[in-house]
């Protein structure tokens, strides 16, 4: 069966595996008469990004700020308001393009929660071989597969595929995961915190496994964390989201080197340090994220950002290519009126 | 004494049988054989439903022959074990006979209404959005009637009569039975791993197959079971006021609708059918408790 054959590149390297564009996304808030408050979670709101070929995109932000949503649009295991989705020159869902499932098929996700994400009841076995025979493949060939990418996530087969999930420790299951993203051969994986909830022994095996397997089978990743080590040590990009919006988009080189949204500073010099004479006696930030139900105008980052002036209230700064980076703050942009800004 | 080889064999395959043991449904009932309650209420079922089955060829006097002489004996007459009702039927065959109906019509609806009140549910909580908003405010619909008046007025309009009480038994059912799947399956939709399925492009038929069925039948089964018992007294309840099944079948509701003019010349024998359908209902109970606590766990 065609759809169990890695898929061929078809635009080459130089056209984006994936590009989004225009994503949005907003929940309705439940409540009020007949559940419809007409209050809604601005979750995601005109995002655009594209992956290459071959690149980990590293996403990070706080909690909340909408990084799972976009994964979960990405996939389209949520339907988006509005927005496209183009998968290496095929627009997806619409007429001359390619299907949701053919899409699904050649982006697959690893969750964060490793007991979540595998069926109680089921076999890792049986797990693996679900997606594959969903897709048409007979049984026999379905146990080789499963052996194979048991083999490959480092658990031995012999010893794991009878298993049920709650016999396996965290790490192991998250392995088992990563081997159920991989089971239909695809090409972008989205790692939505994938091994944010191991302890970081079992952490970085996972993360040079995770190395590994892209080189070993050509993948390009979309790694979501809230752990900025993390990010930078996978990533060759770097989008840094605030309340459902892209705040800034660059190499990791230029992000962790020279950042220029003062949210990114925040997040930044909000690491610990491992040098005691450096450590941050103030947190760089203070408070929580506004509510996305009633987001601040203009710049969504305003009511926290020590820089904040009248003309971030009124307009909302664009993401601006700068250089290195895109940075949407109207400090960087010339003649935005911003006191910090450039004149023209 | 066995020979050092033996063992060794035996501990190399001892393994092996542990782990095909170590799926759900085989730790259930690992639980199950643990708990005596369970068992003996299992135990008591089974000895019911067997004679009921068999009453035929247990060699029982004949239910239906009345006798003028004989009405109204006592417990523990000659050849009339548990006496005789008020037409002179043996009341030992009448009871053994009377599981039959009885428990046909406890078991039969709680069936009907598994099959389509968890195909409904299990539809509204996956599918979710405008079908589970359709689907459930039509059960909310009957749930606005107490489930007792509804039996009575859906069989009083119908009129009596075995498949009527059973149809309107099973529509009873099918409301509660319908929003404990609905509640279970939305929960089961819920775990990333249904997401991971469907990010997996199986059909939503393959999802639930799969995914969903495994994991919600067990609390399904468990509450369809604690609803037998709430049958077995409403249909002899309906049989009782007249509305279930006729003379002179026998049934325990009727039995004791009939022998309720009894019950100043021998209230034992007229408490008889009652003791047969607390103990039914009982057992039913307790097992569907049993049967919870043995599945409620995380697996």
């Amino acid at each position: 069966m065609d759809a169990l054959l890695p898929p061929e590149d078809r635009g080459g390297p130089a056209q984006p595996l994936l590009l989004a564009t225009g994503l949005r996304k907003h929940f309705p808030v439940p409540g009020g008469l007949l559940g419809r408050s007409g209050k809604v979670v601005r979750a995601v709101d005109d995002l655009s990004l594209s992956v290459a070929k071959g690149e980990t995109l590293g996403v990070v932000g706080e909690s909340g700020c909408g990084k799972s949503t976009v994964a979960r649009l990405l996939i389209r295991l949520i339907t988006p308001d509005s927005g496209t989705i183009v998968l290496d020159g095929d627009p997806v869902d619409e007429p001359h393009g390619i299907t949701v499932n053919e899409l699904r098929r050649q982006v697959q996700m690893v969750f964060q929660d490793s007991y979540a994400s595998l069926n109680p009841r089921l076999t890792i076995a049986e797990t693996l071989a679900f997606a594959p025979k969903a897709h048409g493949l007979p049984a026999a060939e379905a146990r080789v597969r499963v052996r194979d990418l048991l083999d490959k996530v480092g658990l031995d087969p012999a010893n794991y595929a009878e298993r049920y999930p709650h016999e396996l420790s965290g790490g192991q299951r998250q392995r088992v995961n990563i081997a159920r993203a991989l089971a239909l051969r695809p090409r972008l994986i989205i790692l939505d915190e994938a091994v944010s909830a191991l302890d970081k022994s079992v952490e970085a095996q996972v993360l040079n496994m995770l190395v590994d397997l892209k080189t070993e089978l050509n993948l390009t990743y979309i790694f979501i964390s809230h752990d900025l080590n993390v990010v930078q040590y996978l990533s060759d990009r770097v989008l840094v989201m605030y309340l459902g919006k892209i705040v800034e988009l660059g190499s990791v080189d230029a992000i962790y080197g020279n950042p220029q949204h003062p949210y990114t500073r925040a997040l930044l010099s909000a690491r610990p340090s491992m040098d005691p004479r450096r450590r941050t006696k103030e947190a760089p930030i203070q408070g929580d994220p506004p509510n996305p139900i009633d987001p601040p105008s203009g710049c969504r980052f305003r009511t926290r950002c020590p820089f904040a002036e009248d003309v971030c209230a009124r307009t909302e700064p664009p993401l601006a290519d700068t250089g290195a980076q895109a940075v949407a703050c109207h400090m960087r942009v010339a003649g935005s009126g911003h006191s910090k800004a450039a004149t023209p | 004494m066995q020979s050092p080889t033996v063992d060794i064999a035996a501990a190399l395959v001892r393994p092996t049988v542990a782990s095909a043991s170590r799926g759900y449904w085989p730790s259930v009932g690992r639980r199950l054989r643990r708990d005596p309650v369970t068992l003996i209420c299992a135990g008591i079922l089974l000895l019911i439903v067997l004679s009921s089955i068999t009453a035929p060829l247990l060699g029982l006097a004949d239910p239906y022959k009345t006798s003028m002489i004989r009405r109204l004996y006592p417990l523990g007459s000659p050849n009339h074990l548990l006496g005789t009702d008020e037409l002179g039927r043996d009341m030992f065959a009448r009871l053994i006979y009377g599981g039959r109906l009885s428990l046909f019509m406890g078991v039969m609806p709680v069936l009907c209404a598994l099959l389509i009140g968890g195909a409904l549910g299990i539809t509204a909580g996956f599918v979710g959005g405008k079908v589970n908003m359709a689907i459930m405010r039509v059960m909310d619909v009957f749930y606005a009637f107490p489930s007792v008046l509804l039996a009575i007025s859906l069989s009083g309009a119908m009129g009596a009569g075995t498949e009527n009480t059973l149809l309107s038994l099973t529509l009873v059912f099918i409301p509660p039975i319908c929003r404990v799947s609905e509640s279970v399956t939305t929960q089961v939709r819920g775990f990333d791993f249904v997401d991971a399925a469907r990010a997996s492009g199986a059909s939503a038929l393959t999802i639930v197959r799969v995914h969903v069925l495994g994991n919600v039948l067990g609390p399904i089964l468990v509450y369809a079971t604690s609803l037998i018992s709430v049958a077995i007294i409403l249909a002899a309840g309906l049989s009782f006021l007249g509305l279930g099944v006729k003379p002179p079948e026998p049934e325990w509701g009727l039995m004791l609708n009939t022998l309720r003019q009894a019950i100043y010349v021998n209230p034992v024998l007229a408490a008889l059918p009652g003791v047969m359908i607390f103990i039914t209902s009982i057992c039913f109970n307790l097992m569907s408790d049993g049967l919870r606590a043995a599945m409620d766990v995380k697996a």
